[in-house]
């Protein structure tokens, strides 16, 4: 149904769907997404912005890899090595904090090398418990400790920052761009917040809903990471002006 | 200690009832405790009841390892279930005895055919048990371990054991409690030794002391692997549950 191909090098990230349908409950098939094309050069970061249930969720698991059940075409960049943050944590419940990620690490790495991300995401005190015992919050921080664990070439978050508190989220917000720009990764974020996108990525990917397709794709000018409010309120006016209706009011806020 | 009071008032009861009675039929605790000292002593009792543990560990090891496999394919490929559900039905309701009777003629009177019928009358419960877990394996942990390139070995080990490790330990539970009675019956129908030839021979004789100093040994030794062997390995699978508030 659809090819895959795995640049030797540092290629893009591409994905095209031409269409994916879910068949409902009722046995009804539903397109929910038609003539979508996102391509991401390599380390270069992208966010996908659209209503909820227009189908972000669907395009990640799309572009991870996990399905297959689609027409199109995805193409991923080096080796293939995914890191995820799925919407929902999605923990091993019966393993620590600290297995939880050992279990993703390449062999070459240990644990003691993450030491910094660890700190960084507050985990330090958490290592030894189980999910169970973590806030929703906390177990977010381990998924996102997870997917930079591994030392992908593709990032893929949906969601990361739904649910912590400001300054986490800023803090992770900055280790972020850190992290992608010096382990060179190529990431496609998944937000409803304009904020995050306006001030992380690289290109801003704006989606209708069903089917959905990509209704607009703004290039931000570089360089990302540490835009000043000037620079914020230049791309808010632009996002204004090409998606009119996409509350851009929340976006200068 | 709710469990030693109770247990200490039905041995008084029973020692009342045989002190009224006075009857061959219902000895008292104190003259089956003497027959359990006296055959222990001999050696005679510790081989019936080696002999009988010996072929629940092997029925046990088999029924188990086939019936875990085969309830996981079921569980996970609805095309096998298919399949093989109506034979899992038929071997379901096929009465023990049958069961050890058609082993006994077409095998012989062996330890082959004694541990196989044992392991058979078990196989489909472990079966039922292990495909209701292959069932409700998480897709979302499923998806989580593709996505992270888990090996096989470590999704095996740290995903779907996990998940399968409550209805392993209640199979482990209700199997070893129907296994050894099964052994017995297959020991009186057709083995030269154990458990279950000895309470064989003794009825015959009706020798109810000795009836009952094995059957209360064999009872005693099945309890103490229950608690000091199967309750532990429960617990060490659930450390990680959180305590219920
Ligand atoms: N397994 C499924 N079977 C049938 N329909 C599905 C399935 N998964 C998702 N859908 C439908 O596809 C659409 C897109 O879902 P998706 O989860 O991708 O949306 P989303 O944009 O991630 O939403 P949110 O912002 O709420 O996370 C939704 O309308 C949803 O109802
Ligand atoms: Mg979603």
């Amino acid at each position: 149904m659809n090819d895959v191909r795995t640049d030797g090098a540092a290629g893009p990230l591409e994905i095209r769907i031409d269409t994916k349908t879910y068949v409902s409950a009722e046995g009804k098939p539903v397109e929910v997404i038609r003539d979508l094309r996102l391509q991401l050069d390599a380390f270069s970061f992208g966010a996908l912005i659209g209503p909820s249930g227009c189908g972000k969720t669907t395009i990640l698991h799309i572009a991870a890899g996990l399905d297959p059940d689609f027409r199109g075409q995805r193409q991923i960049p080096g080796r293939g090595r995914l890191g995820i943050v799925f919407q929902e944590p999605r923990l091993l419940p019966w393993r620590t904090v600290a297995d939880n990620i050992r279990l993703v690490l390449p062999a070459e790495r240990s644990l003691e090398e993450l030491h910094d991300l660890i700190e960084t995401l507050g985990l330090g005190s958490h290592l030894s418990h189980y999910p169970g015992e973590l806030s929703l919050g906390l177990a977010r921080r381990v998924a996102i400790a997870r997917a930079f664990a591994v030392r992908p070439d593709f990032l893929l978050l949906d969601e990361p920052f739904v649910s912590l508190d400001a300054a986490v989220a800023a803090r992770l917000r900055e280790e972020l761009t850190t992290l992608t720009q010096r382990e060179r990764v190529t990431t496609l974020l998944v937000t409803h917040d304009l904020n995050d996108a306006f001030q992380l990525a690289d290109r801003l990917f704006f989606l209708s809903t069903r089917p959905a397709g990509v209704i607009a794709e703004i290039p931000l000018p570089p360089p990302r990471g540490a835009r000043s409010k000037a620079e914020i309120d230049r791309i808010a006016e632009e996002v204004r002006s090409r998606v009119p209706g996409y509350f851009p009011d929340s976006a200068s806020a | 200690m709710a469990k030693v009071l109770s247990l200490a008032a039905l041995l008084g009861l029973w020692a009342l009832i045989a002190w009224l009675v006075q009857s061959p039929l219902l000895p008292s605790p104190l003259s089956v405790g003497e027959a359990i000292v006296a055959d222990t002593r001999t050696g005679e009792l510790p081989f019936q009841m080696a002999c009988t543990l010996a072929r629940v560990a092997a029925a046990f090891a088999i029924a188990f390892t086939l019936g875990v496999a085969a309830g996981y394919a079921m569980g996970r490929s609805p095309t096998i279930d298919r399949y093989a559900d109506p034979w899992l039905v038929v071997l379901l309701n096929l009465p023990a005895l049958v069961i050890i009777i058609f082993a006994y003629i077409w095998i012989g009177l062996n330890e082959t055919a004694a541990i196989i019928a044992v392991a058979l009358n078990k196989f489909p419960n472990v079966i039922v048990v292990t495909r209701e877990g292959a069932r409700s394996l998480d897709p979302n942990l499923d998806e989580m371990a593709r996505a992270f390139q888990f090996t096989w070995q470590s999704k095996l080990r740290n995903v779907v054991l996990p998940q399968l490790a409550p209805y392993l330990a209640a199979v482990s539970r209700s199997g070893l409690s129907i296994i050894w009675k099964i052994v017995l019956v297959v020991e009186l129908l057709g083995r030269p030794n154990g458990v279950g030839f000895v309470l064989g021979s003794s009825f015959s004789l009706f020798d109810m002391t000795r009836i009952l100093s094995y059957a209360i040994s064999f009872v005693a030794l099945m309890l103490a692997i229950e608690t000091f062997l199967v309750q532990p390995l429960e617990r060490r699978t659930n450390r990680w549950r959180r305590r219920a508030a």
